[in-house]
């Protein structure tokens, strides 16, 4: 579902924020958190947790729309098994793949969890080439 | 460990009210079957004297209970105790259109009919509609009333409910001529179905239907059993114009008067 959402929501944000391209992943975390997640949710997650060769880092969210009533049922699975939002994964994912970037996205915790934020790993693979339209060429 | 058993005594408070610690957490807190730890037995042995059977197997269970109890609430405030009456930001009426609208293709994938497919979403909205009631009586606080008549339930949901969920009131409340338990709710810009457009050969649905069954659970939670549809009755300024039709209970008008 999530996928699905990104796929069409990189169109109104591109639309909406009129940003350019950007040169490195650091910019484009920087620009996932402080316009793409202020515009759709009005919230900035903080960045954090880059490894070294800068191609991973953490979407840290101290508050989740998303979740803002949610407590998980205690039926001793859901605390273990359910990521809650993630939604929010594939959004990033289908938004960023708009892009030409393919990255994966998990959650790594989840307050919902039990744990004491919530944490969203971005890991990127690599940049997609643009693909000619068979019959195109 | 029989060993360590006190020798003989005098009751004082008879043995049915023996048996401690029995769990008072509902029965969904217990934890799951499969994680009941190894060291069960030992337990049993120990609170076993007379009652070994069921006090026992309590004991059991509420020492793991507390145990996991105690990690979580170390960690952090349940949900429940939070303070409702605080607005949080809002969100952007994109976001909540894009996740309409995965619903509504993943209900379409399963719905058997138009007649399904609007009783999913009514069901859907039923959800919404009773935590509504819920929350803006809360947020309203001292000055919260209970509505006894149909006609302030229904300016009740008019204005104030659709505040709380749309931003704005209703544009008008009318009632039907033909029948005196049919009331009509009529929004020209209905701000879920705005961004939807429904293809010809499902003509007859709309998505509003969501709405109406939070009109519906509202109804029903303030004892005004309801039947709520939701119709698209265009006209040519307003081509997305919605009447949510409401049919009472006959029981709720024989009760007005």
């Amino acid at each position: 579902m999530g996928y699905n959402i990104g796929l069409r929501l990189i169109e109104e944000f591109l639309a909406k924020s009129g940003t350019g391209r950007c040169r490195e992943l650091k910019e484009t975390a920087e620009i996932i958190s402080k316009v793409g997640f202020k515009m759709f949710l009005n919230i900035t997650p903080t960045i954090d947790n880059w490894t070294a060769d800068f191609k991973q880092f953490s979407l840290i969210f101290d508050e989740n729309p998303l979740a803002e009533f949610v407590e998980l049922p205690d039926d001793g699975r859901a605390h273990r098994e359910l990521w809650y939002s993630n939604l929010l994964a594939g959004v990033i994912r289908g938004a960023l793949e708009m892009v030409q970037l393919q990255v994966e996205t998990e959650f790594v915790s989840d307050t919902l969890q039990g744990s004491d934020y919530t944490e969203l790993r971005v890991k990127f693979i690599k940049t997609l080439e643009d693909e000619i339209p068979p019959g195109e060429d | 460990m029989s060993t360590a058993l006190p020798g003989p005594s005098t009751p004082i408070v008879p043995s049915s009210r023996q048996p401690t610690g029995i769990p008072r957490t509902p029965s969904s807190t217990l934890p799951h079957p499969s994680t009941r730890s190894a060291n069960s037995t030992s337990l049993l042995v120990r609170s076993g004297s007379g009652a070994l059977g069921s006090a026992g197997s309590n004991t059991t269970l509420h020492s793991n209970t507390s145990a996991s109890s105690l990690i979580m609430s170390s960690k952090r405030i349940s949900k429940y105790d939070k303070n409702l009456s605080r607005k949080s930001t809002e969100v952007s009426l994109s976001s909540f259109a894009f996740i309409f609208s995965e619903a509504i293709q993943y209900m379409h994938k399963r719905a058997t009919g138009i007649q399904d497919f609007e009783n999913r979403l009514n069901q859907l909205g039923y959800h919404i509609g009773q935590r509504a009631l819920e929350l803006v009586t809360v947020r309203e606080g001292k000055s919260a009333r209970r509505e006894t008549k149909v006609l302030s339930i229904l300016q009740f949901i008019h204005t104030t409910l659709w505040k709380t969920l749309f931003g704005r009131s209703a544009d008008a409340l009318e009632r039907s001529a033909d029948a005196a338990n049919e009331y009509m709710i009529i929004d020209f810009e209905p701000m879920i179905t705005q961004f939807i457009s429904v293809p010809r050969e499902l003509s007859q649905l709309n998505c509003a239907a969501f709405a109406a069954g939070a009109i519906e659970a509202v109804l029903d939670g303030s004892q005004f059993t309801a039947n709520v549809t939701a119709h698209t009755v265009e006209t040519d300024e307003h081509p997305l114009r919605t009447v949510f039709l409401i049919k009472f209970d006959p029981l709720v008008i024989e009760r007005e008067k």
